[in-house]
């Protein structure tokens, strides 16, 4: 398959298990890349700690599997350091907006140049279904036996007020929509955000009596809509997908160039 | 566009766990399970190529070449 050539096909099968959403999201990545022509040396993925984080060891680009919630400071520097490389970097729900918000907020306000793709399953998978800042009130998560009373961030309002020049969102069960978007976020230059509505079938399904992770995948067709839709209209609950903003501003590594060339002028 | 023709559905029956996402979603409901829970091509005369199955395999188990 075309996109066989960028995996680490010794570590398949997967360990994620069977349905998980996570995996559907590293198969739209791989096409991204495989459309945008890339090489595998121009791609640097760096990733934290959590089912979804494993996505690093899976692809053979330069890879940091790094520490929980810090995937974006890792990616920082190496960006600094190596401006001309394409970084990505996939996140938790957790890892990206628990204790990597900080990181994040930063992140998008500098605008620096890398591709974050939250992979939202609303709940840490890998720690056994604990609710996170994306899970919501009435989510019922180990911490949270009787329904959680938290609000949810909503990722685009965030992303959107924290700075980042390109916002997008969409789910798993719109596979063209995931390479499409990722494809997009890699060539703008700036902090670009794609969440991804990712099922966790082990978890957050189960405990919250979603079913399968094919009712899940049609939970995801049936309760989002594309951005300003006459369906939205009729029904505020939907939740949109598309791209939210697509903007141009000052990125972060370049300004360090012009910086560096002035102290370096003499 | 002409309709691309098939020329190998090929499922990697290692690397299929058998969530059933390709049958359920498969327009022309060309796959099944077998009986030990591997997603196979029971009825490939009717596959229009769409890739939709290739697509949303999260164990990228499947690969569908046309011609
Ligand atoms: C500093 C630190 N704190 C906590 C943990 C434990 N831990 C590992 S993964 C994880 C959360 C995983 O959830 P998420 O980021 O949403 O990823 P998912 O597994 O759902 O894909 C936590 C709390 C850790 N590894 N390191
Ligand atoms: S626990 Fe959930 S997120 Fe982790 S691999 Fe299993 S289904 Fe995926
Ligand atoms: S989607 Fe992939 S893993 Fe799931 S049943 Fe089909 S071939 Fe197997
Ligand atoms: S390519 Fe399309 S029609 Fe053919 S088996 Fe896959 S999903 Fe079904
Ligand atoms: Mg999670």
């Amino acid at each position: 398959m075309a996109v066989n050539k960028y995996l680490r096909q010794r570590f398949f099968p997967h360990l994620w298990c069977p349905g998980c959403g996570h995996g559907i999201v590293l198969n739209g990545m791989l096409r991204a890349v495989d459309k945008l022509g890339m090489s595998k040396n121009e791609i640097v993925m760096v990733s934290g700690i959590g089912c979804s984080a494993r996505i690093s060891g899976y692809v053979d680009f330069h890879t940091l599997h790094t520490i929980h919630g810090r995937a974006l400071a890792f990616a920082t520097g190496v960006k600094m350091s190596r401006p001309e490389l394409n970084l990505v970097v996939p996140m938790g729900d957790g890892d990206a907006l628990a204790i990597g918000g900080n990181h994040f907020i930063h992140a998008a306000r500098r605008n620096i140049d890398i591709t974050a793709i939250v992979m939202n399953n609303r709940i840490y998978g890998m720690t056994g279904g604990q609710y996170s800042p994306l899970s919501g009130q009435e989510v019922v998560a180990t911490t949270a036996p009787f329904a959680s009373i938290d609000p949810s961030f909503d990722v685009v309002e965030l992303s959107k007020a924290a700075g980042a020049t390109f916002i997008a969102r969409t789910t798993t069960y719109h596979v063209k929509q995931i390479d499409d978007f990722i494809k997009q976020a890699i060539l703008h230059e700036g902090f670009a955000v794609v969440e991804i509505l990712t099922q966790c079938p082990t978890h957050f399904g189960r405990k919250n009596k979603q079913g399968s992770a094919v009712d899940m995948m049609k939970l995801y067709r049936d309760i989002t809509t594309p951005i300003g839709s006459k369906a939205k209209q009729e029904n505020p609950n939907l939740i949109e997908r598309g791209i939210f903003v697509q903007e141009e501003k000052p990125e972060y590594s370049r300004e360090y160039d012009k910086i560096i060339e002035r102290a370096t002028r003499g | 566009m002409a309709k691309p023709i098939l020329k190998s559905h090929r499922i990697k029956a290692d690397w299929c766990k058998g969530c059933g996402i390709c049958v359920e979603f498969c327009p022309k409901k060309v796959l099944e399970l077998d009986e030990s829970d591997r997603a196979v091509a029971a009825r490939l005369q009717d596959c229009i190529c769409c890739r939709l199955c290739e697509l949303r395999c999260p164990d990228l188990a499947i690969e569908v070449e046309t011609e």
